[in-house]
C-alpha cells in the first residue's frame, strides 16, 4: 500500500516535471474520448429520434379486439363477438400500470356529404380524446375532441387532410358542417397529414368523432330518438358509466306484458369494435399485454381455463424494425468508438516510448539508488494510466461541449449518455494499462550501467 | 573489520563471439571508516571494478563481501536493495533529476526504501542534509538554478539520505573547477572523519587521489598497488594529513 502510494507520487511528479509533453501526450486520448462521447451522444440522440418516428407509426401501440362469435359451430371470425365496452377501455387506462393511455374505437363506413361534394372515407373512428395521444397525431387547425364531446355525444368531428381535400376543395373546413347519414356534424378541427401506413392505406382519409355520437346518433339513429325522451336527465350526467350504465341498470328493462307482445325493444349495449392502447416503450409491451389480459379476464368473469373472449394484437413488424435499427446504430457507434480509442492508445504508446528513451538517464539513476525493475515498471504504467484518465476526463468535458455545439448548430437531437461516460473512463484506464505496458516493460529492462552513461 | 572484501574477482565480457577479460583476478579490501581512492588509466578496468563494487554489476567469478554480506551471487532485486540501503552514489555529471527541487532530489533514494518513515520526518531529514552540505537556503531550487558545485553538493546529500555504509564517488570533481573541487573533496574528508563513513573515490587525477588515506592502483585488470591496508585508519590519518600538505 505504502509502495503503491509512493509509486503514484513518483509518477505524478514525473508527469508534472514535463507538463507540456504530458499535455501533448494526453491530446490523443482527449480527442479519442471526446470523439467517442460526441459520437455516442449524437448517435443516441438520432437513435431516440428514429425511435420516436417508429413510435408515431404505432410501434408502442396495442389493439384489443373482441374474440370470435360462434353460433351452432359456425365461427364469425375474429372481432365478431360483442364483449368489449368503453368501460373496459377506461379500466385498462386506469388500472394497468404499464399502459399510458387507452381509447375505445367504434368503426363505421358511411358516406359524408357537404354541399355538392360527397366522399366515403377509408376510416371512420368513433373514439375518445386519448385517441390523438395514442396515435401521436397533432391537430393542424381547430381543436381535438374533448371529454365533454364524448359525454354529450356532441355532433362534432375532426377531419383528416384527405377528407378535407375531397369535401372542402376551397380549403376552409373548421366551423363548417357536414352530413353523415343525415346527421349534421360540425367540423371542429383538422389533423396534420400522416401519409400512408405500412399497408399502403391513406391514413389521412379519416373522420374522427366521439364514439358516443357514432354509436348512438348515427349508427343507431332510430334507437337514439327514442332514448332521448326517456333519459332527459342524461344531460347532467358526468360519466359514460352513468350515461350508458352497464351494471346499475338492467340492460333489458322489464317491459309490460303488452309491450312485450307488441314490440321487442332493441337495446343500446355500449360495446366498441376495439380498444387502442399506448404503452410507454417497446420493452413494456409484453408486460402491458399481461396486465390487460388479467384485467379484462377479470372484468369479463372468465374462469381459469376458459378461453379469453378478446385478442391483443401488437404491431410486431414495426417493433422489430425499431429494435434492429437501434442495435445497428449501437454496433456502428461501438465500432467508431473502438477505432478512435485505438488511435489514442497508439499515440500514448508512442510518446511513452519516446519518453523512456529521453529519460534513460533518469531510469538509470533511479535504478542505481535502489529502484527495482518492478518499481520502474509500476511508475511508467501509472504515468500512462494517469495520462489516459486525465485525457479521458478532458475528453468527456470536450465531448459534451462538442455535442452541445452540434445540437445548437445542426439542431440534431442529443441525449447525454451516462453509460458512455462511465465506459470512457474505464476504457481510458484500460488503454493506459495496455499501451503503457510495453514502454514500461522496456524501461524496467534497462541496464542501470548503460542507462547511467546514456547521452 | 573489512567493509569491502573482494577475492579473486574476474569479469569477462563477451563481445562479438570472443571473450574480453577486463578484470583478471582482483583481490582487495576496504575497512570501515576508510577513505580510499581507486586510480587507473582508461581501459584499465577501473570502471568495471567500480560497477561491481557498487553492486550495479556482478562478477563472472570470485567473491564479493559487502558489510558481511555475500553480494556477488545476488539477483537484480536483491542488489537493488543493497544499493538502496548500503551505498550512496555520487556521479561525475551529478545526475540530478531536471525540473525537480533540490529537496526532492535529495529524497529520491528514500522513495525506494522499504521502511515507511512518515514523509514529514523524511523532509526534515532531507533539509538537515542540505544544511550539512551548506545549501539550506536552496532546498526549493531546481538544478538549472544551481551552480555545478552546488549541484554536486545536492548529489552528496542525496547519497547520504539512506545513511549508507559506503559512499561511492565516480570522478566526483571531473566536471568542477579546481576551487569547487577542493570544497567537494573537503566535504568528503569531513564526512569520513566526523561520521566514519567509508568513501571510495574513483579517479584518474592524482591530486584528487591524494585526498584519500590510501590509493589503490589498477592496471590492465590487475591491482598494481595498495590492495590492502596494513595500519588501522585512525593510525594512518595523521600521516595522510601530512602527505596532503606536501601535495599542495
Amino acid at each position: 500500500m505504502h509502495k503503491l502510494a509512493s509509486t503514484s507520487i513518483t509518477a505524478l511528479r514525473a508527469l508534472q516535471r514535463n507538463l507540456m509533453r504530458s499535455a501533448l501526450t494526453t491530446l490523443g486520448i482527449v480527442i479519442g474520448i471526446a470523439a467517442v462521447i460526441a459520437m455516442v451522444q449524437i448517435g443516441e440522440g438520432s437513435s431516440a429520434a428514429i425511435k420516436a418516428t417508429f413510435e408515431s407509426m404505432g410501434a408502442n401501440t396495442l389493439i384489443v379486439f373482441p374474440g370470435q362469435a360462434v353460433s351452432a359451430g359456425v365461427s364469425f371470425g375474429g372481432g365478431s363477438a360483442v364483449t368489449l365496452t368503453s368501460q373496459d377501455a377506461a379500466a385498462v387506462a386506469r388500472d394497468c400500470p404499464s399502459v399510458l393511455a387507452a381509447a375505445p374505437q367504434v368503426n363505421g363506413r358511411m358516406q359524408l356529404v357537404r354541399g355538392g361534394h360527397n366522399w366515403v372515407p377509408q376510416f371512420i373512428a368513433g373514439t375518445s380524446p386519448a385517441y390523438f395521444t395514442i396515435r401521436d397525431w397533432t391537430i393542424a387547425e381547430g381543436r381535438a375532441l374533448t371529454n365533454g364531446d364524448i359525454l354529450g355525444a356532441n355532433q362534432v368531428c375532426v377531419l383528416g387532410q384527405t377528407v378535407v381535400k375531397e369535401l372542402f376543395p376551397s380549403g376552409q373546413a373548421v366551423g363548417k358542417t357536414i352530413l353523415v347519414q343525415n346527421v349534421p356534424l360540425r367540423v371542429v378541427g383538422t389533423l396534420v397529414p400522416k401519409g400512408a401506413n405500412m399497408m399502403g392505406m391513406d391514413q389521412d382519409d379519416i373522420l374522427v368523432l366521439p364514439w358516443t355520437t357514432l354509436k348512438f346518433r348515427i349508427s343507431g339513429t332510430a334507437l337514439q330518438n327514442q332514448n332521448q325522451s326517456q333519459t332527459s336527465s342524461s344531460t347532467a350526467a358526468v360519466s359514460t358509466d352513468q350515461l350508458f350504465p352497464e351494471t346499475s341498470q338492467s340492460l333489458y328493462p322489464t317491459p309490460s306484458t303488452s309491450e312485450q307482445t307488441d314490440t321487442p325493444q332493441p337495446v343500446s349495449f355500449p360495446n366498441v369494435n376495439s380498444i387502442l392502447v399506448a404503452v410507454p416503450s417497446t420493452q413494456q409491451i409484453p408486460q402491458a399485454i399481461e396486465e390487460i389480459t388479467a384485467l379484462l379476464r377479470q372484468r369479463h368473469h372468465l374462469q381459469p381455463g376458459q378461453p379469453s373472449d378478446f385478442n391483443i394484437r401488437n404491431l410486431a413488424e414495426i417493433s422489430q424494425a425499431l429494435s434492429s435499427t437501434s442495435s445497428l446504430m449501437t454496433n456502428l457507434l461501438t465500432g467508431v468508438a473502438l477505432i478512435s480509442l485505438m488511435v489514442g492508445g497508439v499515440g500514448i504508446m508512442n510518446i511513452m516510448l519516446v519518453s523512456v528513451t529521453e529519460r534513460t538517464r533518469e531510469i538509470g539513476l533511479r535504478m542505481a539508488v535502489g529502484a527495482k525493475p518492478r518499481d520502474i515498471l509500476g511508475q511508467f504504467i501509472l504515468e500512462a494510466i494517469v495520462l489516459c484518465l486525465f485525457g479521458g476526463a478532458m475528453g468527456i468535458v470536450i465531448g459534451q461541449g462538442l455535442s452541445k455545439l452540434v445540437q445548437a448548430i445542426f439542431h440534431w437531437p442529443i441525449a447525454v449518455s451516462i453509460p458512455a461516460v462511465v465506459a470512457s473512463v474505464a476504457v481510458s484506464a484500460a488503454v493506459g494499462l495496455i499501451f503503457g505496458y510495453y514502454p514500461a516493460w522496456k524501461a524496467s529492462r534497462l541496464d542501470p550501467i548503460e542507462a547511467l552513461r546514456y547521452e | 573489520m573489512n567493509l569491502i572484501e573482494i577475492e579473486n574477482v574476474v569479469k569477462t565480457y563477451h563481445l562479438g563471439g570472443s571473450d574480453v577479460p577486463v578484470l583478471k583476478g582482483v583481490s582487495m579490501a576496504v575497512q570501515q571508516g576508510e577513505m580510499v581512492a581507486l586510480m587507473g588509466a582508461s581501459g584499465s578496468g577501473k570502471t568495471t571494478l567500480m560497477n561491481i563494487l557498487g553492486c550495479l554489476d556482478r562478477p563472472t567469478s570470485g567473491r564479493y563481501m559487502l558489510d558481511g554480506q555475500e553480494v556477488s551471487r545476488m539477483n537484480p532485486n536483491q542488489r537493488a536493495e543493497v544499493r538502496n540501503a548500503k551505498i550512496g552514489f555520487v556521479f561525475q555529471n551529478f545526475n540530478l533529476l531536471p525540473r525537480t527541487s533540490a529537496i526532492e532530489n535529495v529524497l529520491l533514494p528514500s522513495t525506494y526504501a522499504d521502511g515507511s518513515i512518515p514523509s514529514a520526518k523524511l523532509r526534515r531529514h532531507g533539509r538537515q542534509l542540505l544544511e550539512r552540505v551548506g545549501l539550506a537556503d536552496r532546498a526549493d531550487h531546481e538544478p538549472s538554478q544551481l551552480s555545478g558545485g552546488q549541484q554536486q553538493r545536492v548529489a552528496i546529500a542525496r547519497a547520504l539520505v539512506n545513511s549508507p555504509r559506503l559512499l561511492l564517488a565516480d570522478e566526483p570533481t571531473g566536471n568542477l573547477d579546481s576551487r569547487t573541487s577542493e570544497d567537494v573533496l573537503a566535504m568528503f574528508q569531513n564526512l569520513n572523519q566526523q561520521e566514519g563513513l567509508a568513501i571510495l573515490l574513483v579517479t584518474h587525477d592524482a591530486n584528487v587521489a591524494s585526498h584519500a588515506q590510501r590509493v589503490i592502483h589498477i592496471h590492465d585488470g590487475m591491482i598494481a598497488a595498495g590492495a590492502f591496508e596494513s595500519a588501522s585508519p585512525a593510525a594512518s590519518a595523521p600521516a595522510d594529513a601530512a602527505s596532503r600538505k606536501e601535495g599542495r
